[in-house]
């Protein structure tokens, strides 16, 4: 274990809303890890605050094992970053955008570094365009590429893929784990898109009305060994009944009239399957549920 | 080295954006404007003005109508006129950054902000220059090339003074060291108000109405602004007219330079501090 982040009781008001009251937890070295937590949780105030946009009332922001107060040049040259939506100046093409920030990233960067990078983010050939002619998902790159010009060994990114079609969702997802598999970087993702922190994040925090809820490995907190698997049928109280006389201790919960929640293991789908053909109880399709989402709403509740 | 690649930065913004131009263009149009009603009219203007000492006036120095008088009428006229030029960029450095969202862009890299500050001041201080030096350069080069050059008659507020032409560029070089400062405090204000806000358009309404407000108290012959008028950096503003007294009373010109001085550095010690205590949320 290599702490790259450590953040512990992290509190910040504005005026007399308190945005964070108690935040901890710990990013170790190549963790993709997940920042979660509904709007107003305090997730980006926790970000803008390890990125020294503002000040803590209370508490320690330690990154590459210094102190954020005393150490900002040296930390800050080490970080790359994406806060919020991806705001440039307009009035500038993508090439001039990038160079303004490049030297600024307290490193020497190329220009050949910076066509290399727009290139690396699919905007070779506009990269003399104005940024104010730019589509959203264009300036979403460009984002990407400003937080990677310096070749930083620690990546925010702060809700990535808000405003972004599909294509472009996928686009990102794909680069993130790019980042991780091909430069092992570290890299800190805030999103409210639940299945995609599910799909890259080796680890998570949940923040909660400026609280830490729950830190750690994402497969530990859900119990990957355990699958939630939505069985769709024409009578999900019938086949509830059927399982639960079958299959000794499965868990069930009903979701609607046809659709039937089940606790698994991955190879119990299969037994069930066949348990429904021979009481002919018809399925007609087997969908995974995801337990992230699952996980957070319920801790929520609680 | 951060703070010169920073100020750098500044200048290819600034450079960049149209609003930087629009003080150019504005002094272009108005010189251009004063000229042409001078070179058309300029006669008449002149003999009304010296209607009421036509008869003991002596004047051997060439036309009264010529560059350098144009030169001093256009400062005159404009001098007033160029604050709201200058603030229109540099009440924006800052805030205009807030609003667009691309201050936090710049806070999250390895920069101190009071040298992100400094470095928007430099080029803000190097753009106002720049917007004085087209409005001498108009003035003086055009005004003489339009009117030619003879000796400068000046209407002060304790009578007339005629000074050789020769004994008048020095007076325009050191009246423009004296504006430049002037505008220079303007800057820093804008700047400062800047610094407390997150919308670009506040700072530069700010600035204009603080000028407003300094100027009518100023004005007000009233002796409850007694005390507080020598202090006012609007009262200063004009100081750059001294230099066209004969002779020239350095003292005042020195205590307005002082006044001036002093606005700078408390208004650029309350920015540097607002700035650094500045939580970026926009």
């Amino acid at each position: 274990m290599d702490p790259i982040i450590s953040i512990e009781n992290f509190a910040k008001s504005f005026g007399k809303h308190a945005a964070t009251t108690d935040v901890s937890f710990t990013v170790n070295r190549g963790d993709i890890y997940g920042l979660l937590g509904r709007n107003g949780a305090g997730k980006s105030t926790t970000i803008r605050a390890m990125l020294s946009l503002i000040s803590a009332d209370s508490g320690n922001i330690n990154l590459f094992g210094r102190e954020l107060k005393k150490n900002r040049h040296y930390i800050l040259s080490r970080v790359g970053c994406i806060i919020e939506k991806p705001d440039f100046y307009k009035y500038l093409s993508a090439k001039t955008n990038m160079e303004i920030l490049a030297r600024l990233s307290g490193k020497t960067i190329s220009k050949s570094k910076i066509m290399e990078m727009l290139d690396f983010t699919g905007l070779k050939g506009r990269e003399n365009d104005k940024v104010g002619g730019y589509s959203h998902g264009m300036r979403q790159r460009l984002g990407i590429a400003q937080a990677l010009i310096h070749d930083p060994e620690l990546i925010v990114l702060d809700e990535p893929t808000t405003g972004l079609d599909p294509q472009g969702i996928i686009d990102i997802r794909n680069l993130i784990l790019q980042l991780k598999r091909d430069l092992n970087k570290t890299i800190i993702l805030s999103s409210h898109i639940l299945p995609e922190v599910e799909l890259i994040c080796n680890r998570m925090v949940i923040i909660d009305k400026g609280k830490t809820l729950v830190e750690g490995d994402v497969q530990k907190l859900l119990h990957a060994d355990e699958l939630l698997v939505v069985f769709e049928t024409n009578n999900a109280a019938e086949m509830k009944q059927l399982l639960e006389l079958n299959m000794q201790g499965i868990l069930t919960e009903i979701e609607s009239e046809t659709r039937l929640v089940v606790h698994v293991s991955q190879n119990q789908i299969p037994e069930i399957n066949k348990l429904m053909i021979q009481k002919n109880m018809p399925v007609y399709a087997i969908e995974p549920k995801r337990k992230l989402e699952d996980y957070f709403l319920k801790l929520l509740k609680s | 080295m951060m703070f010169l690649k920073s100020t750098y930065n500044e200048f290819v913004k600034i450079a960049a954006k149209p609003r930087s131009y629009i003080g150019l263009a504005a002094i272009t149009v108005l010189v251009s404007v004063i000229l042409f009603a001078l070179k058309a009219d300029g006669e008449n203007y002149i003999k009304f003005i010296t209607a009421s000492f036509e008869q003991t006036l002596s004047f051997d120095g060439g036309s009264i109508l010529n560059g350098n008088l144009v030169a001093f009428i256009i400062l005159q006229m404009l001098i007033v006129q160029i604050p709201l030029l200058v603030a229109l960029v540099t009440g924006d450095l800052v805030s205009g950054e807030g609003a667009m969202g691309t201050l936090r862009l710049l806070a999250s890299r390895p920069i101190s902000s009071t040298s992100l500050l400094l470095s928007k001041y430099l080029a803000g201080s190097i753009y106002t220059l720049v917007i004085l030096l087209w409005l001498g350069l108009m003035a003086l080069v055009a005004g003489s090339m339009l009117f030619g050059s003879g000796d400068l008659m000046v209407l002060n507020s304790d009578g007339l003074v005629i000074l050789q032409h020769n004994d008048v560029l020095w007076r325009f070089l050191s009246g423009f060291a004296v504006s430049y400062l002037a505008l220079i405090t303007i800057a820093t204000l804008s700047i400062t108000l800047s610094c407390f806000s997150d919308n670009s358009i506040g700072p530069i309404v700010s600035t204009m109405a603080i000028i407003i407000l300094f100027t009518i108290i100023g004005t007000l012959e009233v002796p409850v602004f007694d005390a507080i008028r020598p202090y006012l950096f609007t009262t200063h503003m004009a100081s750059w007219r001294s230099f066209f007294e004969d002779p020239v009373p350095y003292d005042q010109i020195r205590q307005s330079v002082i006044i001036l001085l002093t606005h700078i550095v408390l208004l650029l010690v309350i920015a540097i501090y607002k700035f650094n205590k500045k939580d970026i949320l926009s």
